[in-house]
């Protein structure tokens, strides 16, 4: 049961990651990444026990930053569909140069030793809940949380800056003297 | 480790993150705009965050997890600053097309 659910699964999350790239207009990009998201998580979620990350993955992920992706576009209407299309020659080597790094990597996979890579058996407890992780986030890895907020604040001024409207710089006369002018 | 590494071995869940992160790989390659090559890069974050999931339950090791709850803090902070470059590249030039932003070489 389990097992087919896991393929079927990979099955769906692989071909909406192809309609990704595939999709012509931007918006259907958007949501088909949405659904490659919910895929993923569903393979969390359901198959691999780990249900905090497939949680964070759709609020993160799906929700917070496929919106941003879906403002952007609509914002600068992006959605009528502008993009000159490569040349088919573009796409061949585009596509064979992706094959090859595949082969590369499975040839790479098929080489290790799986029997060396141990599994350990279930201690009882899930080891992706909330509790486990909880604990190992808030002792193990609380200066990597604590650089993670500082990371945040360093994105947020610097979206802010980037993105804001260019306006005339002020100079030091403007601020200093406001009234001298008038 | 969960009862579905018994039917289901390790290095197919290898393989389908390996499978996700060359569909990203050619998303960044074939396509142009530069908003979609984005994300592709996200696409492949994603298959790197499945395969340290995958590798945390076999192993019953939180610690994989905790990396991804990082990873996915990281990139939400990168999403926020690259959409930012992309909204002040459209301002200047008035597309997103990545063969226009080729004028740097002179």
């Amino acid at each position: 049961m389990l097992t087919s659910a896991f393929y079927f699964i990979a099955f769906v999350t692989v071909f909406f990651a192809v309609m990704v790239i595939a999709a012509k207009n931007p918006v259907h990009s958007v949501l088909y990444l949405v659904l490659t998201f919910f895929g993923i998580s569903a393979n969390y979620i359901f198959i691999l026990d780990a249900p905090f990350v497939g949680i964070v993955n759709i609020i993160v992920y799906a929700g917070a930053i496929m919106v941003l992706f879906l403002f952007v576009i609509m914002l600068m209407n992006l959605n009528a569909e502008a993009e000159h299309r490569k040349s088919n020659a573009f796409l061949i080597v585009g596509a064979f140069a992706g094959g090859s790094l595949l082969l590369i990597v499975v040839d790479a996979i098929r080489k290790v030793d799986w029997k060396s890579v141990s599994g350990q058996e279930s201690s009882g407890g899930a080891i992706g809940s909330i509790k486990v992780l909880g604990k190992v986030l808030y002792t193990d890895y609380i200066l990597p949380f604590e650089v993670a907020s500082v990371l945040f604040l360093v994105a947020i001024v610097g979206a802010v800056i980037l993105a804001r409207k260019e306006k005339l710089p002020l100079t030091v006369g403007q601020i200093s003297h406001p009234v001298s002018e008038s | 480790m969960p009862n579905i590494f018994q039917t289901v071995p390790l290095i197919h869940f290898v393989y389908l993150s390996a499978l996700l992160f060359c569909i990203g790989v050619v998303g960044v390659l074939i396509r142009r705009n530069a908003i979609i090559i984005f994300m592709s890069i996200e696409l492949m974050l994603n298959s790197v965050n499945l395969l340290l999931v995958a590798f945390s339950a076999y192993r019953q090791d939180p610690p994989g997890q905790i990396f991804v709850f990082f990873i996915m803090a990281v990139a939400a902070a990168e999403v926020a600053v690259g959409l930012a470059i992309i909204i002040m590249i459209y301002r200047n030039i008035r597309t997103v097309d990545i063969n226009e932003l080729s004028r740097l070489k002179g």
